[in-house]
């Protein structure tokens, strides 16, 4: 590891990438994420690589779909009203098994909304924000250090399992500066490639990469597969983090910066003689349903607390099925809950 | 024996699934024979667009992408900026390019992207059923302008290649036709020329071919062929608006 830095989120995300080996990026600008787009701008050139301001986000994600066609490690960021314009070339990029990263910077919605930090866009990722049956792993970084690991791996995964890979953040984490250490070599999946179009150079069969079948037989038989590595993603890459669950009196479902406001809380809930615990889910998708499963019995009660109407608390609840209540405390338009808050609801809840 | 007519070998003995009469196919075969006859067979990637064409990915030889409906310019940027040494071409119709796509086209003009469009202009959705495409001629019937289009409501044609032509980074702007030989010729040599364009990296190269769709205009293939020399060219003048001098 090298000497720590200070960064801000924004251009983490865009070191990261060029460190995993990411030399095509094509975006559009939307606060609160634009930093990624200068970030790149100016340092893409030294390697080598493209940088294009599109016409629309809709034109940054279809060059996106070339791009990673053509075999490359290629990445799109945007914020929330932006990544709505992505979902169809999304979609068609699930379908056609087409590696690429996806940044997406949260802000509150719904429709222009605000510009501040939200979690609101938690349905749109995990549960597919375009059109048809499919999935994307969304991984949810709380700091600036885990957000250049998550950028890294995110390439990783992308390649390694053929599939988009999302990282959700929000505002805050976008907006903050913190200190950031990179390591000295990154380790980057090499995948084979060979299904992508280079040119035949009249060696091989074409290659052709499309997202349309109209047999309806051959349809199914794409889709299940699809489901098969889906299956296989959940089992190898479901990521969280857990923090203080064994003997908790409530334990508290939170993600990103809302985690860490959480763990502020549990400190301050010590005091009082409360001993709440933290399940973290680093991917939304896969969710973590095993880890609510093993706790469920433990605590009197969970509570899922969110920058939202309540997303993910819905993910609690199907992971816990009945087993133990659950309760909800949201903050919505780019409001942050406060441990106050939060303190006040466990201490209700557990009344 | 010489074999003085052959497939290109840059088409795949795949049947085609066009209606009879249709043109596509004749200008799929230009294609190929200009991919032949430039050698570049190995080196190039096509784009496929949504409409008629749609599944053209299975009709060339060489490596091909099926892009969403209207964003082939897009995606063939993607494309060529990871492989600018590649040549790279995009098949779009009017629906594609001049409706949905228009954002695409435009920007990817305007940029030089070092890419090839065949635009395919027939004036009307054939895949869907005989629509009003942006391309469609005041008073045409169609399944969304049952009474004909009208200005007042539906607005004018597009003349695409005028529009393009304003931009500096389009290098290479045509427009042909397919209703007789010698209009077939002219296209075979405008196709060329476009990728040879791209090839020499002079920038942006389109061209626009006048084609037919007997299914939905609800006229016999011959009949067809007249409508796009008697009622098309007059809205669409043949000749080339940018690049007329290029060296390629």
């Amino acid at each position: 590891m090298g000497e720590k830095i200070l960064m801000k989120g924004n251009e983490v995300i865009a070191e990261a990438a060029l460190r995993a080996g990411c030399r095509h990026y094509f975006g559009y600008p939307i606060t609160p994420q634009t930093e990624v787009a200068h970030y790149f701008a100016k340092k893409m050139p030294e390697y080598g690589g493209t940088f294009i301001q599109a016409e629309s986000e809709i034109a940054a994600m279809n060059m996106v779909y070339g791009a990673a066609s053509a075999g490359a490690r290629v990445m799109t960021s945007s914020s929330s009203p932006g990544i709505s314009l992505k979902q169809e070339a999304i979609s068609y990029a699930a379908c056609a098994e087409l590696p690429a990263v996806i940044v997406n910077i949260v802000r509150a919605g719904p429709g222009l909304g605000g510009i501040l930090a939200s979690q609101c866009d938690y349905f749109q990722s995990t549960k597919g924000g375009g059109h048809g049956d499919y999935r994307m792993v969304v991984l949810a970084p709380s700091s600036v250090q885990e957000l250049y690991e998550l950028v890294v791996d995110a390439f990783n995964i992308a390649d390694r399992y053929r599939t988009l890979c999302m990282i959700m953040g929000d505002g805050m984490l976008g907006q903050m500066m913190e200190g950031v250490e990179f390591s000295d070599q990154e380790e980057i999946f090499k995948a084979d490639k060979g299904w992508a179009v280079t040119g035949t150079g009249m060696t091989r069969e074409n290659n052709m990469i499309t997202s349309i079948y109209i047999d309806p037989e051959i349809l199914e038989k794409h889709n299940l597969k699809l489901q098969a590595k889906y299956r296989e993603i959940t089992e190898n890459e479901t990521r969280v983090e857990t923090y203080n669950c064994d003997g908790a009196d409530i334990i508290v479902a939170a993600y990103g910066t809302v985690a860490r406001i959480i763990k502020n809380v549990i400190k301050t809930a010590e005091k009082e003689g409360i001993k709440v615990g933290l399940i973290r889910p680093i991917t939304l998708w896969p969710f973590p349903t095993a880890t609510f499963e093993k706790y469920a019995e433990v605590p009197k009660a969970f509570l899922s607390v969110e920058m939202s109407a309540g997303q993910m608390v819905e993910d609690v609840r199907l992971s816990l099925n009945g087993k133990s209540p659950v309760h909800f405390l949201g903050r919505m338009g780019g409001m942050i809950p406060t441990q106050k808050e939060i303190l006040e609801k466990i201490r209700e809840i557990l009344k | 024996m010489a074999i003085v007519f052959q497939r290109p070998h840059a088409l795949k003995e795949t049947q085609m699934h066009y209606c009879p009469g249709c043109t596509h196919g004749i200008i799929h075969r230009m294609v190929a024979e200009v991919i032949d006859e430039l050698g570049i067979e190995g080196t190039t990637i096509g784009v496929s667009p949504v409409g008629c064409a749609y599944n053209n990915y299975l009709y060339f030889n060489c490596d091909m992408v099926q892009a969403p409906h209207g964003r082939a310019p897009a995606v063939a940027t993607g494309i060529k900026r990871v492989h600018p040494d590649n040549t790279v071409f995009t098949y779009q119709g009017d629906g594609d390019l001049a409706a949905i796509g228009t954002a695409e086209i435009v920007h990817a003009a305007n940029r030089g992207e070092k890419i090839t469009t065949i635009f395919i202009n027939n004036a009307i959705y054939g895949m869907t059923s005989g629509q009003m495409a942006p391309t469609t001629l005041i008073g045409q019937v169609t399944t969304t302008s049952p009474f004909g289009r009208k200005p007042e409501i539906e607005g004018y044609p597009v003349n695409v290649c005028e529009m393009l032509a304003t931009l500096k980074g389009a290098a290479f702007v045509e427009r042909v036709s397919t209703h007789d030989i010698k209009n077939l010729n002219k296209t075979k040599r405008a196709i060329k020329k476009a990728f040879q364009v791209q090839m020499a990296g002079l920038g942006f190269s389109i061209v626009e071919v006048l084609s037919t769709c007997p299914t939905n205009w609800g006229m016999d293939p011959v009949k067809s062929l007249k409508w796009v020399e008697e009622k098309m060219i007059p809205q669409y003048p043949l000749g080339n608006f940018r690049g007329k001098d290029l060296e390629v």
